[in-house]
């Protein structure tokens, strides 16, 4: 028998179909491949037990004929994801010992529609960093090291233990969430596909709350298509999520392999920056050739409020995430540390439960939130985000249909190369990801070459609202040219 | 603008967060490279843009006004870190 998980979604699909191998031996295949790849701690939690019953009830409903889209599939869920009776900690100290009683809606979609859960996947504490190295459980380690050396990189985050797994061949598919770029810059920097979807096209209903008018779930996959498999499944409106938009779910597996002939892409050049590495500018410059090539038509354009996206978030974010994690007091669930009055009770809790990243962020959203400040900083900062958004909605009316940019303004780096120094380095991972989340635009990453230390590089294409569609058949062209990507394996 | 280190124990305790006097000048610069940082906004002429209050244009849906969920002690007093009978916990708030 074939290595079980060498095999994408659509593959192991075929064969669950033409019975090679039972949907149990496909969840044991991967289960295996965890216990063995424990080094790189990517799962914070493995669910052995649930995933062998859950992939038996999936064979028991195929051999019956009621096979579902997602009929035994495993994924890896992001530890952002509330999983009933399975322990959901946001990778926070404060959540520790949290059992949820309740299930996420995007993970709901899955299970309804056949999925296996595998385990859930480590991420940067309260998804607030771009390394994974915030993690309360220590940090992710690539499956990926540069040529010649045995230095351990970081894989991106948050999203960085969901990335890890998909690209070391440990889950087909797993879910993510995507504040600032947490999915898009550590599929950039592991070689897989991530997709952020618009926002409202995944409910976020029950997904531990992070900076609530950016957050938005998306898929991560070894190829394009099974992407789009995978946010088929997870999309659709909820009545339990007030933003989530009630249109109805294209078929997105179709879109893959859509001609992409005559489509505009623009090319903004505000995402060329000084000091921009002549590898990301070159791989670029290959991603315009690859879609010229399949007949699109590449526009020059000008987003020019770009520069001012990432401070005007680094506002927002944490005003919101100040806002949200305002809940974690030690009363109601999650750890509580002793304190005589209320009060202390409630500031031991937090200094005791909060690492170093949540409470500068927590401090600068309260900051900015504060009397006399609110004005000058937060207020100011959604009318930069509206003078962002603009950008996008100009170049759209004027028949742009999507826009190509690199991913990341570098490839991955090592473990704790930039987490000890000033946080604003760390920020500026997001430089070429954020604006999207401003906008609430879709955005999809694909694997588009290796650098000169064998390092994957992604290119990201930002698609109209709701048009998911367009970034699928766009990428599964990228996809198609550049080929796909995969670590030696050495852990 | 930058703040000091008065005003970094006033805005740990509105975050409700327990700072030692240790840590107060590290968090001082922190929170200072961040704010020297987002500065830059000043330099955005927002003259008549208004702040963004959804990011996709929708109408805050209705439904009918009643009882969906709820009645369930056992499922919220699951997680508690300190319960007694079908209550909660806390330090006494009130003299």
């Amino acid at each position: 028998m074939t290595d079980l998980t060498a095999l994408t979604i659509t593959a192991a699909q075929d064969g669950l179909r033409r019975k090679e191998f039972t949907a149990v031996e496909l969840a044991d295949a991967h289960l295996t491949a965890m216990e063995r790849a424990r080094g790189l701690n990517a799962f914070v939690l493995e669910t052995p037990e649930r995933a062998r019953e859950m992939a038996k009830a999936s064979d028991a409903r195929r051999a019956a004929g009621n096979a579902r889209p997602l009929e035994g599939i495993p994924v890896a869920v992001k530890d952002m994801f509330c999983t009933q009776g399975v322990r959901t900690t946001a990778c926070s100290r404060i959540l520790e010992p949290f059992v949820p009683t309740y299930e996420s809606t995007v993970t709901s979609n899955l299970w309804r529609d056949g999925a296996v859960l595998l385990g859930k996947t480590n991420n940067d504490e309260f998804a607030m960093g771009s390394s994974n190295e915030t993690s309360c459980f220590g940090p992710v380690i690539s499956p990926w090291r540069r040529k010649g050396a045995n230095t351990h990189l970081v894989p991106g985050g948050s999203s960085g233990g969901s990335a890890a797994a998909v690209a070391a061949f440990l889950a087909p598919g797993a879910t993510g969430t995507d504040t600032g770029g947490s999915i898009r810059q550590p599929a950039a920097f592991t070689g897989v596909v991530g997709l952020k979807p618009t926002y409202g096209r995944c409910s976020r209903w029950g997904i531990v709350a992070f900076a609530s008018s950016l957050d938005q779930a998306g898929p991560f996959a070894r190829s394009v298509a099974d992407a789009a498999l995978l946010l088929r499944s997870m999309a659709g409106h909820d009545l339990k999520d007030t933003t989530s938009a009630d249109r109805p779910v294209p078929d997105y597996p179709a879109a893959v392999g859509r001609s992409v002939n005559r489509m505009r892409i623009g090319i903004p050049k505000e995402y060329r920056f000084d000091g921009m590495p002549a590898e990301i500018e070159a791989l670029w410059e290959k991603g315009r050739a690859w879609l010229t090539e399949a007949g699109a038509e590449m526009i020059d354009v000008s987003l020019p409020h770009t520069k001012y996206a990432l401070p005007a978030y680094y506002i927002v974010n944490p005003a919101e995430a100040s806002s949200n994690l305002a809940r974690y007091d030690g009363v109601r669930y999650g750890l509580r540390a002793p304190g005589g009055e209320v009060i202390d009770m409630y500031e031991h809790t937090r200094a005791e439960g909060f690492g170093k990243e949540v409470v500068r962020r927590v401090m600068i959203g309260t900051y900015v939130l504060s009397a006399g400040y609110q004005d000058a900083y937060y207020v100011h900062a959604q009318r930069v985000r509206t003078l962002v958004k603009k950008d996008f909605e100009n170049c759209f009316a004027a028949g742009i249909d999507a826009m190509l940019t690199p991913a990341t303004p570098s490839a991955a780096f090592g473990v704790g190369e930039k987490s000890s120094g000033d946080p604003v380095e760390m920020y500026r991972n997001d430089l070429f990801t954020v604006t999207v989340n401003m906008a609430g635009l879709p955005g999809i990453v694909v694997p588009a070459g290796l650098d000169g230390q064998g390092l994957p590089l992604g290119l990201q294409v930002i698609g109209r609202p709701f048009d998911e569609e367009t970034l699928f058949s766009l990428g599964a062209v990228i996809e198609k040219a550049a080929g796909t990507f995969a670590p030696e394996r050495w852990w | 603008m930058s703040v000091d280190a008065k005003t970094v124990r006033d805005i740990a305790h509105l975050a409700r967060i327990a700072v030692n006097d240790d840590e107060i000048e590290h968090l001082q610069g922190e929170l200072n490279a961040i704010l020297a940082f987002v500065e830059q906004l000043a330099e955005v002429d927002v003259t008549g843009v208004e702040p963004m209050t959804s990011v996709t244009p929708m109408a805050m849906k209705q439904r009918p006004d009643v009882v969906t969920d709820g009645g369930d002690p056992v499922a919220i007093l699951q997680n508690a870190p300190a319960r007694e009978g079908d209550y909660f916990v806390v330090p006494k708030v009130v003299e």
